[in-house]
């Protein structure tokens, strides 16, 4: 009997946290930052550090550090992933995180998990030549592979429940607001 | 309630602010039929004995099977009395109502789950040009001006008011968010029959293992028509009813938009019938019925367009929007603090913890059952032994009736 299921979350501690947030609302407002500096032509370099949650500054024991850039058939110099491909980084990213978790709730247990993800997009939106493109994605396809100890319902079933609970998912299918100020 | 208080000899009266059957007389629209089959109606010693149990009541068969139990039970109503506030006093609760106060040492609230229509936060930026009717105040499609008309939420309200426009020659554009498809007829009997039969509707409050998960599940897609036919999202798409995700906003120049995730809420959605279907079919393998009734089957996946519209300009194409986004329950009145921070009321199973106070007829209140006509009964029998006990146990100088 298959008795220990582990995908390396620990579903209690998250369960835990859950049932103390419910209690406690306040503490569950979260801000998530990035910092963002030009380094030359389309290059930038940003840093992920510090975030706030449960009440107070958190600090993490690392700094993460991303270049962005552009490729060189837009005549830039290729040092980093474009951010749209970021942005794919962090949706199937945001997807796989969640169906690890939801796995180890519903006792299922993962071998691999891979995911493939395209996003759409015609470029005549952001170089002005059609105002009817728009800039963004027209669409973004995520195919994954797993392979599991389940039926393929209940596979199925992991994917769906990870889409709902997914933040970047919900980013990316719903609208946002956004405030850009110069200080 | 009141038959299973009678049966304990528990002096009582009911408080209704209309005429029996209030809210089914005056917030209803005029082609509802019940969701569950007319067998399926069962209250205290009262069932149904009309020559068609597989039918589902109109709205005025509704009416006059609650009015006839209330008779058939000889049930205290006391009719056009609205309650005004209900406070704690020392011995049990004070009652205001528009005719005057009543002293009770324990009091069932049985107002529902369904009282105040629930609208999407947008609906201040809807363009004046269009009107919009939450489904408590739709009647028909005569009440709506010719042209498009927007229908937000897809469960059973959403659906059923989606089918009956489109078909008036008014195109539908329906918002779909969350919802759980249900097929009316499996395996040659109604989707009822088996959840009542596999014992998924009596399944307890205190056995599931999320409770305020399962009281936060939509209400199942269904429809009760003569034909006994399924209204599904499929049904919608082949009569030419357009499918868009949950509404997320309407912009500033009165642009509704839409979220992205319609192939989902609809996989998520025929993912949980499955479920639901494999349950009755293990039920009918385990109770060996496998050769008595219909083979199993499987309804296909929702269709769903490649690319479903992100968003469509009201003041172009639309006359009417309609809200189906649910409901909730209006506690105005209650002035006991057992409220938590969502406004809905605290309890166990319905009993509050306020002494005394107990609730009745909200989603799976103490049986997924309990917001069903057939699940009235046995929370009934269940809180009234507990309001039983307590009088039993509390010295409480105010009889119903007595402080009037």
């Amino acid at each position: 009997m298959a008795d220990a299921v582990n995908n390396g979350v620990n579903v209690d501690a998250l369960i835990a946290a859950r049932d103390a947030l419910t209690k406690a609302p306040e503490a569950a407002k979260f801000k998530w930052r990035a910092a963002c500096e030009w380094k030359n032509g389309t290059h930038s370099h940003s840093t992920v550090e510090g975030f706030f949650g449960l009440g107070e500054e958190q600090r993490r024991k690392r700094t993460f550090k991303f270049d962005a850039d552009h490729p060189e058939v837009f005549a830039s110099e290729d040092v980093g992933a474009t951010p749209v491909e970021y942005v794919l980084v962090g949706l199937a990213s945001c997807l796989t995180a969640g169906i690890a978790a939801v796995a180890q709730h519903r006792k299922i247990q993962l071998r691999s998990v891979t995911a493939t993800i395209e996003g759409d997009m015609d470029i005549q939106g952001i170089l002005g030549i059609d105002s009817d493109v728009r800039n963004g994605f027209s669409g973004i396809k995520v195919k994954y592979k797993i392979d599991a100890d389940a039926k393929r319902e209940d596979i199925e079933a992991l994917v769906a429940q990870s889409q709902k609970r997914s933040a970047v998912y919900d980013i990316v299918t719903n609208p946002t607001n956004v405030t850009v100020e110069v200080t | 309630m009141s038959r299973c208080l009678s049966d304990r000899s528990i002096d009582h009266v009911v408080l209704e602010r209309g005429e029996i059957a209030h809210s089914w007389r005056t917030e209803r629209w005029d082609s509802l039929r019940l969701l569950t089959p007319n067998w399926q109606s069962r209250l205290p010693g009262y069932g149904y004995s009309g020559d068609d149990p597989d039918g589902y009541r109109t709205v005025p068969e509704v009416i006059e099977f609650i009015v006839d139990y209330a008779r058939a039970i000889a049930a205290p109503v006391h009719t056009h009395s609205t309650v005004v506030s209900v406070r704690r006093v020392e011995a049990g609760y004070l009652v205001r109502t528009d005719q005057g106060d009543w002293g009770c040492c324990a009091l069932v609230i049985a107002s529902g789950a369904c009282n105040i229509a629930d609208a999407p936060g947008c609906t201040d930026r809807v363009p004046r040009s269009i009107a919009t009717l939450t489904a408590q105040q739709y009647r028909n499609p005569d009440q709506l001006a010719g042209g498009g008309v927007l229908v937000v939420g897809a469960s059973a309200s959403g659906t059923q008011i989606a089918h009956e426009i489109h078909r008036s020659g008014r195109p539908v554009t329906l918002a779909v968010g969350e919802h759980i498809r249900a097929p009316r007829m499996y395996r040659g009997k109604d989707l009822q029959w088996w959840m009542d039969a596999a014992g998924v509707l009596d399944e307890r409050y205190d056995a599931v293992d999320d409770v305020g998960r399962a009281r936060r599940v939509p209400s199942l897609q269904l429809a009760g028509t003569p034909d006994r036919s399924t209204l599904d999202l499929n049904a919608l798409t082949d009569i030419g009813v357009t499918l868009v995700g949950r509404l997320a906003g309407i912009t500033e120049d009165g642009k509704a938009q839409f979220a992205g995730s319609l192939r989902n809420m609809c996989a998520l959605s025929d993912l949980k019938m499955g479920r639901l279907l494999d349950l009755i079919d293990a039920w009918v393998r385990d109770n060996g019925l496998d050769g008595s009734v219909a083979p199993p089957h499987r309804l296909p996946p929702t269709r769903v367009e490649a690319s479903p519209p992100l968003g469509i300009n009201l003041t172009g194409d639309i006359r009417t929007i309609i809200w189906a986004t649910g409901y909730r329950p209006d506690y105005s009145w209650l002035d006991v603090p057992v409220l938590d921070r969502k406004g809905l009321i605290r309890h166990d199973g319905g009993v509050t913890d306020s002494p005394g106070l107990y609730l009745m007829g909200m989603q799976f209140l103490r049986r997924r059952k309990s917001a069903l006509i057939d699940g009235a009964g046995a929370d009934a029998r269940d809180l009234s032994a507990h309001l039983d006990s307590y009088l039993a146990g509390e010295p409480c100088h105010v009889g119903a009736g007595a402080a009037r």
